[in-house]
């Protein structure tokens, strides 16, 4: 009857725990290493995952569509037509119309769009998902969805109204419900950088009204198809672009153009190169250092294991023994890294929720990566331990009998260094140590100098993100206000801006969509007219100075030159997908580097001339009167050419609090988990040091020696390896930081590789006061030696 | 701190005053010493002998300054010791105290003059650490590190390296417990050797009673008190000790 026999714990195993008991300060310190790997990974890993299946989800389930066809006005009896295209499975066809809105209580406008919802029914592609509320009643002419980012943030409630100009015309908008779409998830302005809540909304209104009032009835300005399954992608757009050219079609494009998806596929490209590069790098800095620890914690157990072989336990019962204590250690580690990676993924899932909006966001990690981590940890302890105590296993009992023999240092004496007469004797002992086992002194090194390049590599985000926002924001684009017209306008409509309140300096510049076209490689851009002498949007080069744009022809950043294998000196064919859609060939002059977002600029008038269309322009870029602000932006309001404004100073505030929430989060995760390895090597160094030399130290202080003496000997070591890792550890954090800037860069963001000096002087400054924290912590330990038990016992 | 200033000539080297140590409390106390009672001279050799738990290793702690009495006086050439600071106990080791140990405790990575002027470093009127060397003589080993030492040399070192500082006593705790019986009379003769030439006061420890025939004093512990305090009337030679 196994339930009645009191537990009973076997002599050896009651002795496992009166072991981890006094280890437990360096079972922490390993068993912290672990947990720092393993949340890493799980937190990353567990956010890719969960991001993936989170959209794979909301797709599907809301159908979001997989191509857009803008066009300028198409009769609605062409959506059968579309329905009948080879690939296509789904579509509609509906009104999409820029929009601002007067919000109560704000001075800025915002600015969004209306879309139209089928008067009977739900979309076939596209839909919403309705968090509150109620669909628009057909025919009912002010109903409105708003998007629930833009409810929120101004507190809209149903049964609120919003004025709105909707294309020109005045709308007071009624709210009848409050809803999220696949379409924007990541709910951004276009030509925007960050999402707005506050700034950019979105309603959607029944076919009926909104065609009423922009003047479509009977006609619809974009067409989505959702695609069956296998169906060429390519051969949709083409066949939509053959239908629709007739009604001015600016071209089909698939979901990696369309915007909310274009970010929420960079953020989960940049989750993945995260998740790919730092975690495993933390996984294995974590597997190695636990190894080495444990085996030189072992091996520190020689004595014991004699003894215990001389008692009649045979070499398994030995190693099992260990590999249990081992095995605490790791469960620990895995508990301990477990714990803290699902909390941090719930709290870093919760910071993606204020910026990506889903209708349910649930972290999981994929099972996989469980077994994954823990394999990973149970072989790098357990292979740590396996050598060791095999090694000790070897050991014959009667070796334990016997006095030591001290460990021959004759030939690092030989090393002339530690020969020279005028060091100290503690110097020598400090010295010879190092060099009699360079391979302790290699790790220590190797631990210290890793855990400081981690911390130089996450650091180092913070440092390009400044970099970046430093350069677009006061840089390249250094306007206040950006106005978008609903179309180009002739060129008074700049004098007219010019005169508005508060306008200091106005800049016109000419936007037109087209796809850029070399051999086979196409990609769609905006090409951007400027004047010759901009000042307020320009490009800016890798070296922070601005571009001028060459007369004659175009200059791309580096991004889209790669795409399109293109250098300077070669041919474009540009197709202009709006207004006339001429085909142009226009040279590339210059290829530059740019941080954010990717760009295609000539001189404006040279564009305009390539255009035919007169000398017109998009907008216009403002420097403004901060006092005056307010009434500019009344001003503008009532402007029914203005489609959209856009402001500098909310893009850069929301730009900085995005990097710091999101980025800078993540930075600061990675740090900690960096300190927490340092804290890990340095320490079990420091103790396991301790721990090899407590008899030399004992009789030093029996010698006469005071504690301050005696920890120069022992400290004096872990400072100098310490030192010794600082340069290496920041040249290995460069690297490293380079290798990341490499592999995060995506389409949206190229981050630089500046490291900033205060950087490398945080880095050292943790890594020193981790190890002077450990050192102290040791110290006290060797205020506490019992000097006469050390001595009295053989080892 | 008073344990630093020199002697008065007419003091003993040692004066202990119903030293007791208890170790523990309650009813796990160890009565390691129950009121000890000894006066000894100046540059004598004295050994200890003593069953295991007798109280001798705890009186040659206490006297080294590497342990504290929990009751009675200590008197070190007529400076009280008793309730030292430990920083004064470390002064008092730095300065008068030389250890010999049964496990020779050296710095492996030192060799045998590094070992010794480890200690000549810090005193203040040391021997030259080959001098120290020569008295035990190892003067044919001074480069040579502990992994390459027998036993014995290494035993021998460590006399060295306690006695270089000139110190006023030496404290020798089973300094041949370690050793085969040819190698440790090599041993006796070093120590009193040294005794003889350098006028330390010399205390040993040890378990083989014919040691004793060495001495100037023998003590012999029984449960923590003095069982017996004798001078020898002759001192024979290791030499001609039998073991």
């Amino acid at each position: 009857m196994p339930l009645r026999r009191p537990l009973r714990l076997s002599a050896l195993d009651r002795k496992l725990l009166r072991d981890l008991w006094a280890l437990k300060g360096q079972a922490a310190a390993i068993a912290f290493v672990i947990a720092g790997g393993v949340s890493v990974y799980l937190v990353m890993a567990g956010l890719l995952s969960s991001l993936e299946e989170t959209r794979r989800a909301y797709y599907d389930r809301y159908r979001f569509a997989d191509v857009w066809a803008p066009v300028v006005r198409a009769p609605y009896a062409l959506l059968d037509e579309i329905r009948r295209i080879d690939g296509v499975q789904a579509a509609e066809a509906r009104v999409r119309v820029p929009a601002l809105f007067e919000m109560p209580g704000m001075a800025e406008p915002a600015s969004g769009q209306v879309l139209s919802l089928p008067d009977y029914g739900l979309p076939a592609v596209n839909q919403v998902h309705l968090v509150r509320g109620r669909l628009p009643r057909p025919g009912a002419r002010s109903e409105a969805l708003v998007l629930q980012g833009f409810a929120t943030a101004h507190r809209l409630e149903i049964g609120d109204t919003i004025p709105a100009t909707i294309y020109g015309g005045r709308l007071d908008v009624r709210i009848v419900g409050i809803a999220l779409s696949p379409e924007h998830v990541y709910a951004i302005a276009p030509g925007q950088i960050v999402p707005d809540p506050r700034l950019f909304g979105v309603l959607w209104m029944g076919r009926d009204a909104l065609s009423e009032a922009v003047n479509q009835e009977g006609a619809f300005n974009e067409a989505v198809a959702r695609l069956s399954h296998g169906a060429n992608e390519a051969a949709v757009i083409a066949a939509l672009d053959r239908l629709l050219d007739p009604y001015g079609a600016a071209g089909a494009y698939g979901r990696e153009d369309q915007v909310s998806n274009a970010f929420v596929s960079s953020e989960i490209d940049q989750l993945r190169t995260m998740s790919n590069v730092l975690p495993p790098i933390f996984l294995v800095v974590a597997a190695f250092l636990v190894n080495v620890v444990i085996s030189r914690l072992i091996a520190t157990e020689r004595n014991e294991i004699g003894l215990m072989k001389a008692f009649g336990y045979s070499d398994l019962d030995v190693v099992v023994h260990y590999l249990k204590l081992v095995a605490a250690v790791a469960a620990l580690g895995l508990a301990v890294g477990a714990a803290l990676g699902l909390w941090m993924g719930h709290a870093l899932a919760g910071v993606y929720t204020e910026f990506f909006s889903f209708p349910l966001f649930v972290f999981r990690a994929d099972p996989r990566v469980y077994v994954l981590v823990v394999f990973v940890t149970v072989a790098a302890t357990a292979g740590g331990a396996a050598a060791a105590v095999r090694r000790a296993a070897r050991l014959e009992p009667a070796a334990a009998m016997t006095p030591p023999a001290p460990p021959d240092y004759s030939r690092a004496a030989g090393s002339a260094v530690t020969r020279l007469a005028l060091l100290d004797q503690q110097t020598r002992m400090v010295l010879r140590q190092i060099v009699r086992f360079p391979g302790r002194a290699a790790f220590t090194v190797a631990g210290v100098a890793v855990s400081g390049a981690l911390l130089v590599a996450t650091l180092f985000f913070l440092d390009a993100m400044q970099v970046m926002i430093r350069v677009y924001f006061s840089v390249a684009n250094r306007y206040d206000v950006q106005v978008v017209f609903t179309e180009a306008r002739s060129t008074p409509a700049l004098f007219e801006l010019a005169r508005a309140p508060g306008v200091l300096h106005a800049e016109p510049y000419r936007r037109v969509a087209a796809r850029l076209r070399a051999g086979h490689f196409e990609e769609r851009a905006s090409i951007t007219g400027q004047p010759l002498d901009a000042s307020l949007s320009r490009l800016v080069n890798a070296e922070r100075k601005p571009v001028v744009p060459v007369p004659g022809g175009l200059v791309l950043s580096r991004d889209l030159a790669e795409k399109l294998h293109v250098a300077a000196g070669d041919l474009l064919e540009v197709a202009v997908t709006e207004g006339r859609r001429p085909v142009l060939t226009i040279p590339v002059a210059a290829v530059t580097t740019t941080f954010i977002g990717s760009d295609a600029r000539m001189l404006i008038h040279e564009l305009n001339a390539a255009l035919q269309e007169g000398a017109v322009i998009s907008g216009a870029n403002l420097l403004v009167d901060a006092s005056l602000e307010r009434s500019l932006y009344a001003e503008l309001e009532g402007r029914p050419a203005v489609a959209g404004i856009a402001l500098q100073r909310e893009a850069e505030r929301n730009f900085t609090e995005l990097m710091d929430r999101s980025i800078g989060l993540s930075v600061w995760v990675y740090t900690a988990f960096a300190a927490l390895i340092a804290v890990g090597v340095v320490y079990n160094t420091v103790r396991i040091s301790f721990a090899e030399r407590q008899r030399e130290l004992a009789s030093l202080r029996v010698l006469g020696f005071t504690r301050g003496e005696v920890s120069y000997i022992l400290l004096g070591e872990i400072a100098f390896l310490t030192l010794a890792a600082l340069p290496l550890g920041a040249a290995l954090g460069a690297v490293l930081a380079w290798a990341l800037a490499q592999a995060m860069s995506s389409e949206l963001f190229r981050l630089p590789f500046v490291i900033d000096a205060g950087t490398f002087g945080y880095a050292a400054v943790v890594v020193v006061v981790v190890t002077a924290v450990s050192a102290l912590l040791v110290r006290r330990q060797l205020d506490r030696m019992d000097l006469v038990g050390v001595l009295k016992s053989r080892d | 701190m008073a344990a630093t200033e020199p002697e008065a000539s007419t003091e003993p080297c040692f004066r202990t005053e119903g030293l007791t140590k208890i170790y523990g409390s309650g009813h796990s106390a160890v009565h390691a010493l129950r009121g000890v009672d000894l006066v000894l001279p100046e540059r004598e050799l004295v050994v200890l002998l003593g069953a295991s738990g007798s109280g001798k290793s705890t009186l040659l702690n206490i006297l080294g300054g590497l342990d504290r009495p929990t009751g009675g006086r200590l008197f070190f050439r007529g400076t009280e010791l008793t309730n030292a600071s430990q920083r004064a106990l470390t002064q008092y080791r730095r300065r008068h105290v030389g250890f010999v140990f049964q496990f020779y405790n050296l710095m492996a990575s030192l060799t045998a003059r590094e070992n010794v002027a480890l200690v000549t470093e810090i005193a203040e009127n040391p021997l030259a650490p080959e001098e120290a060397l020569r008295l035990v003589g190892l003067e044919q080993r001074l480069e040579h590190f502990p992994a390459q030492l027998s036993g014995g040399e290494q035993q021998r070192v460590a006399i060295a390296r306690a006695i270089a500082k000139q110190p006023s006593v030496l404290l020798c705790d089973e300094p041949t417990g370690a050793l085969d019986s040819a190698t440790g009379v090599r041993v006796l003769e070093a120590l009193r050797d040294v005794n003889d030439r350098l006028g330390a006061t010399t205390l040993l420890i040890t378990h083989n009673a014919a040691v004793a025939e060495m001495a100037d004093r023998v003590i012999t512990f029984s449960d923590g008190r003095v069982r017996e305090d004798r001078v020898n009337a002759t001192r024979k030679a290791p030499r001609e000790l039998s073991w």
